[in-house]
C-alpha cells in the first residue's frame, strides 16, 4: 500500500471551499494568519502547504518543487491528489519550497503587461510564522500589519514591479499567511 | 524531475494489458448493467471520493497530424482500498458515482484471488454484451455497403 | 453604463413560473422524458454536444428539454454546466483510423478498401413528409449482413502513399485551448479547429457555402466522410499507463482540395479537416471547407478578401453563445445610456434650431 494515496480531502467540495476562503482572506489582508486543515501530506510538507496544493493546484497548474520538497513522497502525493505537472521554476504557476531553495527569485514568472495574472505564486515553507517583524502597508491593511517575512529587500523589489510580480503564501504547520505583490514592505 | 507512477513494481506487459482491458470494459459499461452484475459493494476506504469532472478529448489534424482540442467529455473517477489492502482505480465515462465506485471495486478485486470468479460473473457478461452490441451495429452498416454494378456502355461493345 | 434597477423581482418570478408551465405545454399530452429526447432526437442531442463542447448525451437531452427545444439556449446551458466541472486531464488524441464505422463514403474513389458504407443517412430519402410517423407505433427493422469487424483505412492514407497529397505535420505538441486562455490571433491551425468544431453549425455552414460560391474558392472534394465510435484513452499519472475512459461517436471529414504547386513543390492536392462530436455530417463537411479556406497564407494562396479567408472574422463570430449573449443583451435595460443619447440629440436639435433662427 502506498502512502501517497492517503491524506487527501475527505469531502473535497466543502474542504476546498473553506481552504479557498482562508487563502483569499490572508491574501487580501496581508499579515493576517489563519489555520488550514484537512490534508495529511507526507513530510517535509506542512499541513497548510498540503491544503493549499489540494485547493489551488490541478492538472492545469504547473508546479515547481524546490530543494528538499522535490522528493519522491511529495511528488507521488501531488501526482495522485492534485495531478499538477511538475516543472522547472521558469515554467511554474506555483512553486513550493523554503525561502533558501526558492532562490534566485528572478527565475519565476512575473506576468506580462497584458496579462499580469500569468505570474507565479510561491508557497514558502517557514520555520516560524508570526504577526511580527516586517512592517506591511497597502491594499487590505487598515494602518500597518506585521509579518515575520524571511527578508525585506526581495519584497520591496517585487513591489517595484507592480502590476507585475509574484505573490507569496507563507506556511508553517497549520498556519498560513500571504503577501501579494501590491504590499509595501519595510524593515522594522 | 519526472513523475513516477505509484504502482510500486512495473507489472509485466501481459498483466498490464489485461488490467487495461478490464478497466476499459468497466469504463464503457452501462452503469445500470454494472450495478446488476455487481450489486454488492464490499467495505472499502475511499482514497479519492468519487468525483465528476471533464476530460478534454483531443483529435489529430488530418487524422494523423498535430493534436487539437475537440471538446470535453464527462468522466467520473474514484480510487479506493479494500480491507484486503488491494487498491482499485477507476475513470469512467459519464456522471454516475456508483459506476466509478463499482469499477474501482472490480479493479481492486481483479488483483486478488477473487479475480477468476469476478471475471466470470462481471467481466465476461459485459464483454459478451459489448461484442453483441458492436457486431449488431457493424452488421447493419455492412447491409448498407454499396455493391457497384458496372454497366456495359455502348462505345465499349 | 449599467445601473442596478430594482423592482422586477415579482415579475421575474412569475415569468419563470409561466415559462415552466409553457415548457410542459398541454397537460393532456404525455410529458417528454429525457431518455426519449436522447433516443429519438439524437441529432439535436449531437448538435448540442458538439457546440456545447461537452460529450454527454443525457445532459444534452436534459438541456434540450429545459430549453424547450431552443438548441442555442440548450448549448448555453451545457456551456454553463461545464464550467462547474473540474478538468481531470486531457485524453490521448483519438485514433479515427480505428473507428468502428457506421457510415463511410468517399466522393473521390468509387472502389476503395472497406467500401462505401451508407449508414443511417438522409441522403437518398425523397424529402417527402412521412405521414406514417404521425401515427404511432411504427418500428422498422434494419437489415443486416455479415460484417468484418476490422478498421477501414483512411482514404487519405492512399493518396499520401503516392505523395499526391500534402503530408500532415506530425508531432505531439500540446495544443492551445481556447477554454483556458483567451484566443490570440493569428492562431495555430489546432486552435482554429477547436473554435470551428464548437462553432455554430449555421455559421460554419454559411462560411463553407460562401467558399463554394466563389468567396475564397478551394475546389473541395470529400475524400472521405466517416461516422462511428472511437475509444477515448487517457494517461493516468498515478497508474503510469493509459486506460480507456469511454467511447464516443464522431464524424470526420477530410477534403481533397486543388493546389497548383509552387516553385519548390510539385503539384499536389491539399487537405481540409473536420472532426465533430456525434453524428454531425453537415457540420463536419463545412468545418473541413472552412479549415481549408483559412489555410490560404500557409499555402501561399492569394487573399481575396473573402470572409471565409479572414481568420479574425470566422473565429470571433463562430461561437453562438458569445454571439447570442452580446446580441440579446441589447434588449436588457439601457435606460441611462439612452437618457444620455436623448439629451445629446435634444441639445444638438436645439443648437440647429438656434442657428436657423439666428440666420432668419
Amino acid at each position: 500500500m502506498n502512502d501517497a494515496l492517503l491524506g487527501g480531502f475527505v469531502d473535497a467540495a466543502v474542504q476546498s471551499s473553506h481552504a479557498f476562503r482562508a487563502a483569499l482572506s490572508v491574501l487580501s489582508q496581508p499579515g493576517n494568519i489563519r489555520d488550514l486543515s484537512g490534508a495529511v501530506p507526507p513530510a517535509p510538507l506542512s499541513v497548510a502547504a498540503g491544503v493549499l496544493l489540494l485547493t489551488l493546484c490541478d492538472g492545469t497548474t504547473p508546479l515547481h518543487l524546490a530543494g528538499a520538497f522535490d522528493c519522491a513522497p511529495v511528488r507521488d502525493w501531488i501526482t495522485f491528489h492534485c495531478g499538477a505537472p511538475l516543472v522547472s521554476a521558469e515554467a511554474a504557476v506555483f512553486a513550493l519550497g523554503d525561502w533558501q531553495a526558492l532562490q534566485p527569485l528572478g527565475q519565476f514568472a512575473i506576468g506580462l503587461p497584458d496579462y499580469p495574472d500569468r505570474a507565479a505564486t510561491l508557497i514558502v515553507e517557514m520555520p516560524a510564522l508570526e504577526a511580527k517583524g516586517a512592517v506591511l502597508r497597502g491594499p487590505g491593511i487598515a494602518d500597518v500589519a506585521y509579518l515575520s517575512l524571511p527578508e525585506v529587500a526581495a519584497f520591496q523589489a517585487n513591489r517595484a514591479l507592480f502590476p507585475l510580480g509574484f505573490d507569496c503564501f507563507f506556511t508553517c504547520g497549520t498556519k498560513v499567511a500571504a503577501l501579494p505583490r501590491s504590499t509595501y514592505v519595510e524593515a522594522v | 524531475m519526472t513523475q513516477t507512477p505509484l504502482e510500486a513494481a512495473t507489472p509485466c506487459s501481459e498483466t498490464l494489458a489485461a488490467r487495461k482491458a478490464w478497466m476499459g470494459l468497466l469504463a464503457r459499461a452501462k452503469p445500470a448493467r454494472l450495478a446488476d452484475l455487481c450489486p454488492e459493494i464490499p467495505t472499502h476506504d475511499l482514497l479519492r471520493a468519487p468525483e465528476i469532472g471533464a476530460v478534454m478529448v483531443r483529435g489529430r489534424i488530418g487524422g494523423n497530424g498535430l493534436p487539437f482540442n475537440l471538446g470535453e467529455m464527462t468522466v467520473t473517477r474514484c480510487a479506493l482500498r479494500l480491507g484486503s489492502g488491494a487498491v482499485g482505480h477507476a475513470h469512467v465515462q459519464g456522471r454516475d458515482k456508483g459506476h466509478a465506485v463499482r469499477a474501482a471495486v472490480v479493479d481492486a478485486l481483479m488483483q486478488t484471488d477473487q479475480a477468476e470468479a469476478l471475471r466470470a460473473a462481471v467481466l465476461a457478461p459485459l464483454q459478451a454484451e459489448e461484442i453483441a452490441r458492436r457486431t449488431s451495429r457493424a452488421a447493419k452498416a455492412a447491409a448498407t455497403k454499396v455493391e457497384f454494378f458496372t454497366l456495359v456502355r455502348g462505345e465499349d461493345q | 453604463m449599467y445601473v442596478a434597477v430594482k423592482g422586477g423581482e415579482r415579475a421575474i418570478d412569475n415569468a419563470h413560473a409561466w415559462l415552466a408551465e409553457e415548457r410542459r405545454g398541454d397537460l393532456g399530452v404525455a410529458e417528454l422524458s429525457v431518455a426519449q429526447i436522447r433516443a429519438q432526437l439524437s441529432l439535436a442531442v449531437n448538435r448540442v454536444m458538439a457546440e456545447g463542447s461537452l460529450y454527454d448525451p443525457d445532459l444534452a437531452a436534459l438541456a434540450i428539454k429545459q430549453a424547450r427545444g431552443d438548441l442555442i439556449e440548450a448549448i448555453f446551458l451545457i456551456r454553463a454546466y461545464r464550467t462547474t466541472l473540474p478538468r481531470l486531464g486531457a485524453s490521448c488524441p483519438v485514433d479515427t483510423a480505428e473507428m468502428a464505422v457506421i457510415r463511410r463514403i468517399s466522393a473521390t474513389f468509387k472502389d476503395l478498401p472497406g467500401g462505401q458504407v451508407l449508414g443511417p443517412t438522409f441522403d437518398y430519402t425523397h424529402r417527402l413528409l412521412d405521414f406514417k410517423l404521425a401515427a404511432e407505433g411504427e418500428v422498422s427493422q434494419a437489415a443486416t449482413a455479415p460484417a468484418a469487424m476490422e478498421a477501414v483505412p483512411h482514404v487519405m492514407a492512399m493518396l499520401d502513399r503516392d505523395g499526391m497529397i500534402e503530408a500532415e505535420p506530425l508531432g505531439n505538441d500540446v495544443p492551445a485551448d481556447l477554454t483556458r486562455e483567451p484566443m490570440e490571433l493569428p492562431g495555430s491551425r489546432a486552435l482554429r479547429l477547436q473554435a470551428i468544431t464548437r462553432g455554430d453549425e449555421g455559421f460554419i455552414l454559411s462560411m463553407a457555402y460562401s467558399t463554394q460560391r466563389g468567396y475564397g474558392r478551394t475546389h473541395a472534394f470529400v475524400g472521405e466522410l466517416r461516422i462511428g465510435a472511437v475509444a477515448v484513452e487517457m494517461e493516468i499519472p498515478e497508474l503510469g499507463f493509459a486506460v480507456e475512459i469511454g467511447e464516443i461517436e464522431l464524424t470526420e471529414c477530410e477534403t481533397v482540395n486543388q493546389f497548383k504547386g509552387s516553385k519548390t513543390e510539385p503539384p499536389q492536392f491539399t487537405r481540409g479537416y473536420g472532426l465533430v462530436f456525434g453524428q454531425t455530417e453537415r457540420k463536419a463537411i463545412a468545418m473541413s471547407l472552412v479549415d481549408r479556406s483559412l489555410r490560404w497564407a500557409e499555402l501561399g494562396e492569394d487573399y481575396t478578401g473573402a470572409p471565409a479567408q479572414d481568420e479574425e472574422f470566422v473565429l470571433m463570430h463562430a461561437d453562438n453563445v458569445q454571439a447570442t449573449g452580446f446580441l440579446e443583451h441589447i434588449k436588457l435595460p439601457h435606460y441611462v445610456d439612452f437618457q444620455s443619447e436623448l439629451e445629446l440629440v435634444r441639445r444638438l436639435r436645439a443648437e440647429v434650431f438656434a442657428t436657423q433662427e439666428a440666420a432668419e
